[in-house]
């Protein structure tokens, strides 16, 4: 399964906005940890305020802070703000082959086990994951 | 609030709690389902646990599992198959209380592993079991309809 570069940019963006909420980070910064051009992230992060989970901070600086619920906001909330996973494939309806139909299927099932992992994690549970990686790391 | 409730091994007396908070969570309830589970998983069955959290207000939540023994090939692993915290007692650490607490009887059964299996859609609970830091495991459930 792959994630469009601004999917995976809006979650890594969400989870070190959560990681700290009362931290302010702007584009350049998150950009930087990301190799990404602040101005493609700016975009990015609009579209997150714009869905509630960022507020644009005032001040010296700028930036944002985050405004959501890390315990409730899932990795599909944000995946679903940039694409649609599952969404239907083009092609013509009608006069369809059973071949073509029954990779559908399969296809499909594919998705939604895509679609259940995403809804069932929220950044919460993904912070306590990286948490879990730092320490094994360490220990290693 | 986070309550420290007693998780306890469960008690004839607490069946009609558990049918009770079963039945708040699923919209039905299982009395002869939940009778068989006490019998067959309630007292001191070798390897299999069934365990309620009580607070001051009684049965809070309950938590049934087991350690199964190479399925498919599989080496023993705990397995949870019933989980279930009153509703309006969520939320105070009481379901991770009764996770831990079959899981460190797992760990003493000998195993270091534990699995369970969801419906996809059963997206709190599933949340819940990934926020005590479970992950997919490397099975595919299968089914299909009996002719």
């Amino acid at each position: 399964m792959r994630l469009q570069q601004n999917t995976l940019l809006a979650l890594y963006s969400a989870l070190e906005f959560a990681s700290r909420p009362e931290r302010q980070l702007s584009a350049a910064e998150i950009a930087a940890r990301y190799r990404a051009s602040p101005h493609h992230l700016a975009k990015v992060l609009r579209k997150l305020r714009r869905a509630g989970l960022l507020q644009a901070a005032r001040g010296v600086g700028g930036g944002y802070r985050f405004t959501g619920n890390a315990k409730r906001v899932t990795l599909m909330d944000v995946v679903e703000l940039f694409e649609k996973v599952g969404a239907a494939r083009p092609g013509p309806r009608a006069g369809r082959r059973e071949e073509e139909k029954a990779l559908d299927e399969v296809l499909a099932e594919v998705d939604q086990i895509a679609k259940a992992t995403f809804r069932s994690i929220t950044l919460d549970t993904m912070l306590k994951l990286i948490a879990r990686r730092a320490r094994r790391g360490r220990g290693a | 609030m986070h309550l420290k409730k007693v998780v306890r091994g469960v008690r004839r007396s607490d069946l009609v709690q558990v049918v009770a908070i079963d039945a708040l969570i699923t919209g039905l309830a299982k009395p002869a389902y939940w009778a068989g589970i006490l019998r067959r998983y309630g007292g001191r069955q070798k390897q299999r646990y069934f365990l309620v959290a009580e607070g001051k207000d009684g049965v809070q939540g309950y938590v049934v599992g087991e350690v199964r023994d190479w399925e498919f090939g599989s080496p023993p692993c705990g397995w949870v198959f019933g989980i279930g915290v009153r509703p309006q007692a969520r939320l105070g650490g009481i379901g991770a209380q009764l996770l831990e607490a079959v899981c460190e009887r797992f760990r003493r059964a000998g195993v270091g592993r534990v699995r369970t299996l969801l419906a996809r859609d059963a997206t709190v609970i599933l949340a819940f079991f990934r926020s005590q830091g479970m992950m997919a495991a490397p099975f595919i459930p299968l089914e299909k309809e009996l002719d």
